[in-house]
């Protein structure tokens, strides 16, 4: 087992590594950005290394600094969480050719599934189901055209190198097509320096579902069943669940079956997720493969009772898969919230800052995997992710039930979050019936959304508010509220600011492990 | 105490006088029987008539939050004592209108040029934060009158990205 393992990643998932690794009596090696020297994950690990500006490209995704950071640690490992390296095959190279063991598939895998067009070339072969589209990048406008004919509108227009929603655009008609793809190109360009982009025929409210597997290298590989990511914004998943409301044990091992097919075809090993566009009918398609390990992991663990995490590190390290597909037993329900600093009075803008006020949900069936603290101020440089909150229970309804009251026990001050529009999506009626698709989230925004979204909907939002019983009576409480808070404020004899706060800050840390390893 | 209490809009007279160990509560004239302890900075846990409410307090820039559950109120305290009132500058619909940065972020680039006539709801500048490209739309239908908004540069809320009139 590896003594050292450096974490080539920030937020939340350097810090559920982090966790890991300590649990596992390894020693951790955090990195970080000039803008993260007060991050979490660096109060967290055992050494911790500057890499440069805040900038990913220049921090983050700088692999000789990196490299250099496991070198001068003696770290033997790097596990790159998601995102960022994650899936950079000339890195998991890179470390190879440093005699680092890069916890994740091979560069040779990756490189064939990390590539959407590479991916599907392959997969035709083994007879996977797929969605009519080119198996390659299209080369010009034209040719966008004539695939786009061929296929048939609504398309989807999609980066090769692509993940998380960026350079992906639905056209519905001819004309739309020639802009949309130059804007998708160059954002592919920008996000991940490949601008290259192919066409799919788009499936009308499609369901997203995908299956977890995990391969030894030892030529074992088996499934863990599916995850349910339909409800996204803007191609970014927002809320997932396992197992799906659709998804029955026939259905689960079909799709499993082909999972691990995916992955054996690839001779891919280590943690991998298989996603499958489901149309209304219950046909799955071969969507892509992620080669990493998801944001939304945290619903398989619980459903399976395994630790991806331990798992990952464990095969690296050489280790058989210590059970068989037959031993794989999935027993209640899990749904994640992913919480991110985001506006919802403000079309979910991003909203980084400062966070002034850090209330955190606890209590039976509540996982929370996060990277922020009281006082932290949350930069702009990165992806919106503040923490992500897992309920579970012995069935759906249970788990729904937990997550709205601690939901309801959650506040951040300072930033904007989008922990209200979790509580509309857990109380509709149509996800409570299991009723979603990728369309799903759009349609309940735009349900009471004005028509035009203005930076003044925030006046709109209230004055809903007042409208709705009891709303009265709380604004008075409010106004007592108001008073109290400045009379006690007055009658203290110090005022208690940032020195208070971050005096309580490693305590609320301790308080929540401890609560953790309650559980 | 006597404070002025402006609640979306609508004023409240708020009397606290310090009592004992505790205090009594006058709110627009009527007798309210509270008991209130602050556990921990900006959280106040508040005791009305046996009802126990936790409520949380967001100072912001410009405002006053107070959160009474998931309920947010912005709230205006005025001592009438001190006459300190705060004025603000509200955009109207048929003068000129700034459009503002709603978040710390880059430029990324414009969308339309000084003196072009654009249509309510159409983007004027992308502005990129957190790797999300937004479109920052006209509040209204007018004439750009200016763009202060400069490709590359970064910008934090409030600042003035264009003027559309």
């Amino acid at each position: 087992m590896f003594k050292k393992i450096l974490i080539a990643n920030r937020g939340e998932i350097a810090v559920r590594i982090i966790r890991a690794c300590r649990e596992m009596g390894i020693a951790t090696v955090a990195v970080y950005s000039d803008v993260d020297r007060a991050a979490l994950h660096v109060r967290k690990s055992d050494e911790a290394y500057a890499t440069g500006p805040a900038a990913a490209s220049e921090s983050y995704l700088r692999m000789d600094k990196i490299l250099d950071a496991a070198k001068r640690s003696g770290a033997e490992a790097i596990h790159p969480g998601y995102g960022f390296l994650s899936e950079n095959a000339k890195f998991a190279q890179a470390c190879a050719d440093a005699g680092l063991k890069f916890i994740g598939p091979t560069p040779h895998a990756m490189e064939t599934m990390g590539s959407k067009t590479r991916a599907r070339q392959q997969m035709e072969k083994a007879g996977v189901p797929f969605v009519p589209g080119t198996s390659r990048g299209v080369a010009s406008a034209e040719e966008s055209e004539q695939a786009a004919e061929r296929i048939g509108y609504p398309v989807m227009l999609k980066a090769a190198a692509g993940g998380g929603g960026k350079g992906m655009r639905l056209v519905h008609t001819r004309p739309e097509l020639r802009s949309a793809l130059e804007s998708a190109q160059s954002e592919a360009q920008r996000s991940f320096g490949d601008s290259e982009v192919y066409i799919e025929k788009a499936i009308v409210n499609p369901r997203h579902i995908e299956m977890q597997v995990l391969a030894d290298e030892h030529g074992n590989t088996v499934w863990l069943g599916e995850r349910e990511c339909s409800i996204q914004r803007r191609h970014q998943k927002v809320l997932e669940e396992s197992p799906s409301p659709i998804v029955d044990d026939e259905m689960r091992r079909r799709m499993g079956e082909v999972a691990v097919k995916v992955a054996q075809a690839a001779h891919y090993t280590n943690a991998g997720t298989i996603e499958f566009l489901v149309d209304q009918q219950g046909n799955f398609y071969f969507l892509e493969m992620n080669t990493r390990l998801q944001v939304e992991h945290p619903v398989t663990e619980i459903t399976t009772g395994l630790d991806l995490v331990h798992l990952q590190i464990r095969i690296a390290a050489g280790e058989k898969l210590p059970f068989t597909q037959s031993d794989i037993k999935f027993r209640g329900h899990a749904i994640e919230c992913r919480i991110y600093a985001e506006d919802p009075d403000n079309n979910y803008f991003p909203s980084p800052g400062k966070i002034t006020l850090l209330l955190q949900p606890s209590g039976p069936g509540i996982r929370q995997d996060g990277g922020i603290y009281e006082g932290w101020t949350v930069p702009m440089d990165y992806d919106p992710l503040l923490a992500k909150l897992i309920g579970y229970g012995s069935d759906r309804r249970q788990a729904i039930m937990r997550l709205e009251r601690a939901l309801a026990e959650y506040f951040v001050a300072g930033i904007k979050t989008n922990i209200s529009l979790f509580q509309r999506i857990l109380g509709d009626a149509d996800f409570q019936a299991g009723k979603i698709d990728t369309g799903y989230l759009d349609r309940l925004l735009a349900k009471t959304d004005p028509a035009i979204s203005t930076f003044s909907s925030k006046s709109d939002v209230a004055k809903t508010k007042i409208e709705t019983p009891g709303a009265q009576s709380l604004e008075k409480i409010a106004v007592i509220a108001a008073g109290m808070f400045t009379v006690l404020d007055a009658a203290a004899p110090a005022k208690d600011g940032t020195a208070a706060a971050t005096s309580q800050a490693p305590s609320h840390w301790k308080q929540k492990g401890r609560a953790e390893a309650l559980r | 105490m006597v404070y002025e209490v402006i609640v979306d809009g609508k004023s409240h007279r708020l009397e606290l006088e310090k009592a004992g160990d505790g205090w009594v509560c006058r709110l627009d004239g009527q007798l309210v029987a509270i008991d209130a302890v602050i556990p921990r900075p900006d959280v106040l846990s508040l005791l009305v008539g046996g009802h126990a409410y936790e409520i949380k307090r967001e100072k912001t820039a410009s405002d006053l939050h107070i959160w009474v559950g998931s309920d947010c109120f912005t709230v205006e305290l005025r001592d009438p004592r001190s006459l300190r009132s705060r004025q603000k500058s509200g955009g109207d619909e048929t003068g000129p209108r700034k459009i503002l940065a709603p978040m710390p972020g880059r430029v990324v680039r414009l969308l339309v040029r000084e003196k072009s006539e654009v249509e309510a709801g159409q983007g004027i500048v992308v502005v990129e934060a957190m790797k999300m490209q937004n479109e920052i739309k006209s509040p209204k239908k007018g004439v750009v009158q200016k763009i202060s908004a400069i490709p590359g540069a970064a910008v934090n809320p409030g600042d003035v990205l264009a003027i559309v009139e």
